[in-house]
């Protein structure tokens, strides 16, 4: 009886754990963990091919001018045997990695739902963010550390794709349609956003940047902000819009 | 060697094939001056060659769209396939020469068109992949892109409807399905998947431009219209069109090894009716791995990948019967063989690099970075070209009658091989690393700037090493020794006539006989 509570409260923590663990799996460290998986695989593939044609190419090399190769006909068995045992073994390996590539796609596609959701509109050339109390920035996306954050995008002009290369994400923004993609900031620190599909003349230079903070100095900014929209003490970040 | 006049009224399936290689090397050689000037203006952060994004973007859609409309499908489909096709058959020609002059016309109205694209003042910016709604807005000019695609287009239909009638209908006598060089079957396959794409192109590509200038909205969800349709178009012709160009560029080599290694092609049913019968059926049915992050539906993004995952087993086949063909071979290394060896290295790298690409997940990552362009350089643009360069100097004494110089060959192979893995290895590197493509300036990327002056370095000597081979075939073709009629012992069927061929290629048409086909060195 007294180890009840003892007992319950181990199992809750247990399960808050498998619970945590279940609802926010990061998709970079999943990315990163299946590009490495993918590399092994494919440098086996390649280095076995390579062997074999270099040993071949060292091996039967033509030693008289009037040499001619010695490979006979297949008899039918082998034929049919070099045709269907390479072709499962291709098979295995692409479901495997299909697999695989479906998992880490789930993860990437069900963002967890404790997330902040923020609005991105790209344009020629700048990415507009607004947040869901309506505070605006431009080309800056500033985020609580800690938090997974949605993206929901859509374009007023060209497709864009906002590109962040240190969150290994991307997806195309554009005219008529409402995409997303998210993300899982643990640490402070800043990341650049890039346009990733070819916009217009300057595309190049359609850069911006995820700035994480730590959650209490997020929710002194978003306040803030917040505060100066109601108050009309200063405009939204971005003029106009 | 003819007068002008005849050669450009020509209907001899040689001659309009040397024409298709002449004007496509001349596209070729335009394309390849945009890519060094792109690689020179990479070579430091900021405006180096010039200041104006525009110009650089000009240069990368002539670049793209001249190397794959104007260069490897004519010289693939139209060169190799109109040289080769009739003699391997044991034809006269092929069935219907006029059409056949009549597509070679056309090739040339498309690639002046292509080369406009530097005399109009309003040059087009769009990419060869011209995506609306940006090609719909630029003030660069849409419609040459349409009418060269469209032009380029109908002679690709003309020469389908020509080479399967030829090849269904005029082989010799004997000539049986089963002993086809594989280089005949490729190209078959390549003019079937022209036949059912091309029109798909086609009507993407007149549908920009009705949008653009005709005021209509296919592509504009403001009139209800829809962004993606064009892409999906666009990428049901496009990911076919690779193996248009894949297919034809392994047959190539596959003549190159089979003779080199004086040896039978490797389970030659395999390669024909598993691998090549295979990239037919899978090709259509890939193209969403362009559109990965485009917010397609979730089902066809995961569907396609197990599509595309699965194109390795037939690609795998062509690549096992070609290993597979050294196995007890009797191999000699002149420059034919040494390119067609580099294609085996490049396209290994090319294939496998791919694989990541195909896992939609990856590729939210990897998408639209220089690691996508690593890849298809590695297996369809340099592999591609490899193999045509490869093939030019195979079949070089057959078509002028003269040698090449052997030393030169090695040394220009060698050059661009070197070239090749310095450029699109590191292309790769920094693409996984976040460099994304289609940037006249990585300013926000500073950290790349030595990587991006090794690869100009290296395009350079990509470069050199493809001029001097065009250098090696002209003194040549003028002034080499006399050429034998068999200069590597090759079993297949167009090295019998003589050097060069006469117009109608026999004396006789050849009767083939039972014990023949084009791979039986070893005496039984």
């Amino acid at each position: 009886m007294r180890n009840r509570p003892i007992v319950a409260a181990a199992f809750a923590a247990m399960a808050s754990a498998a619970h945590a663990a279940d609802v926010i799996r990061d998709p970079a460290a999943g990315w990163d963990y299946l590009w490495y998986e993918v590399l092994v695989d494919i440098s086996i593939l390649g280095i076995a091919f390579a062997l074999i044609t270099a040993f071949f190419v060292i091996r039967y090399r033509r030693r008289a001018e009037n040499e001619v190769g010695k490979a006979g006909r297949l008899t039918a068995a082998a034929a049919v045997g070099w045709t269907v045992i390479p072709m499962f073994v291709f098979m295995a390996d692409d479901f495997f990695l299909a697999a695989n590539g479906w998992q880490l796609w789930n993860t990437y596609r069900q963002p967890p739902a404790n997330r902040i959701e923020i609005k991105l509109e790209s344009g020629m050339y700048s990415w507009d963010y607004t947040y869901p109390n309506g505070v605006q920035t431009q080309n800056v996306l500033k985020v609580p550390a800690g938090k997974p954050v949605l993206l929901r995008m859509t374009s007023r002009d060209t497709i864009h794709s906002h590109f962040i290369p240190d969150f290994r994400v991307k997806e195309d923004s554009m005219p008529g349609r409402v995409t997303y993609l998210w993300f899982y900031p643990q640490k402070p620190g800043e990341h650049i956003v890039t346009c990733a599909e070819y916009c217009g003349i300057m595309h190049s230079y359609m850069i911006g940047k995820v700035v994480v903070v730590p959650e209490a100095e997020f929710t002194a900014w978003y306040e803030q902000e917040e505060r100066k929209l109601a108050g009309g003490a200063g405009q939204p970040k971005k003029a106009g819009a | 060697m003819g007068t002008l006049k005849e050669w450009i009224f020509t209907t001899d399936h040689k001659r309009v094939g040397v024409l298709y290689l002449i004007g496509s090397l001349a596209a070729f050689a335009v394309a390849g001056i945009m890519a060094l000037l792109m690689r020179w203006e990479l070579t430091t952060i900021g405006p180096t060659l010039t200041a104006n994004p525009t110009t650089y973007n000009v240069w990368l859609y002539a670049h793209g769209a001249v190397m794959i409309l104007g260069f490897q499908i004519p010289a693939l489909t139209g060169f190799f396939a109109n040289y080769c096709i009739p003699l391997m058959i044991g034809a006269k020609d092929v069935a219907f020469p006029r059409l056949n002059a009549f597509s070679v016309w056309l090739f040339y109205v498309g690639i002046i068109l292509a080369i406009l694209t530097f005399f109009i003042p309003d040059s087009p910016d769009i990419m060869w992949t011209a995506y609306p709604p940006y090609s719909t807005i630029t003030s660069g000019n849409t419609a040459l892109y349409t009418f060269t695609v469209l032009i380029l287009g109908f002679a690709s239909i003309l020469g389908g409807v020509n080479f399967l009638t030829t090849v269904a209908y005029m082989r010799a006598p004997g000539m049986t399905w089963n002993k086809l060089n594989i280089f005949v079957w490729c190209t078959l396959a390549a003019f079937v998947l022209q036949l059912i794409f091309v029109p798909v192109l086609g009507t993407a590509v007149t549908l920009i431009s009705f949008d653009k200038y005709l005021g209509t909205g296919f592509f504009d969800p403001a009139k209800g219209g829809d962004v993606l349709i064009y892409q999906n178009l666009f990428w049901f012709y496009s990911h076919p069109a690779v193996y248009v160009i894949f297919l034809p560029f392994i047959g190539v080599v596959y003549e190159i090894v089979a003779t080199f290694a004086r040896n039978r092609v490797f389970n030659y049913k395999m390669v024909v009716y598993g691998g090549i019968f295979g990239i037919v059926g899978l090709s259509g049915v890939v193209w969403v791995h362009h559109l990965y992050v485009t917010g397609m539906a979730d089902w066809i993004r995961i569907g396609q990948m197990v599509t595309t995952l699965l194109i390795s087993v037939p690609v795998g086949f062509t690549v096992i019967g070609l290993v597979g063909t050294l196995y007890k071979g009797s191999i000699s290394f002149e420059t034919p063989m040494l390119y067609a060896l580099g294609v085996l290295f490049l396209f290994l790298i090319g294939g496998l690099t791919g694989i990541p690409l195909a896992i939609t997940s990856l590729t939210l990552h990897l998408s639209d970075t220089y690691y996508v362009v690593g890849h298809f350089h590695y297996v369809m643009a340099v592999a591609g070209t490899f193999s045509i360069f490869g093939g030019v100097y195979y079949w070089f004494p057959k078509i002028t009658g003269r040698m090449y110089s052997e030393a030169i060959g090695k040394l220009g192979f060698w050059i661009t091989f070197a070239g090749t893995n310095i450029v699109f290895w590191i292309m790769m590197d920094i693409g996984v690393k976040g460099m994304p493509r289609r940037y006249y300036d990585y300013a926000h990327f500073p950290q790349f700037e030595n990587a991006h002056q090794w690869m100009t370095g290296g395009a350079a000597l990509i470069g050199l090493g493809f001029a001097l081979a065009v250098l090696n075939w002209i003194v040549g073709a003028i002034r080499g020794a006399k050429a034998p009629d068999n200069p590597w012992g090759s079993q297949s069927l167009e090295w019998s006539t003589q050097t060069p061929p006469p117009p109608g290629n026999w004396k006789d048409v050849p009767t083939i006989r039972e014990e023949w086909d084009p791979y039986a060195y070893a005496r039984p």
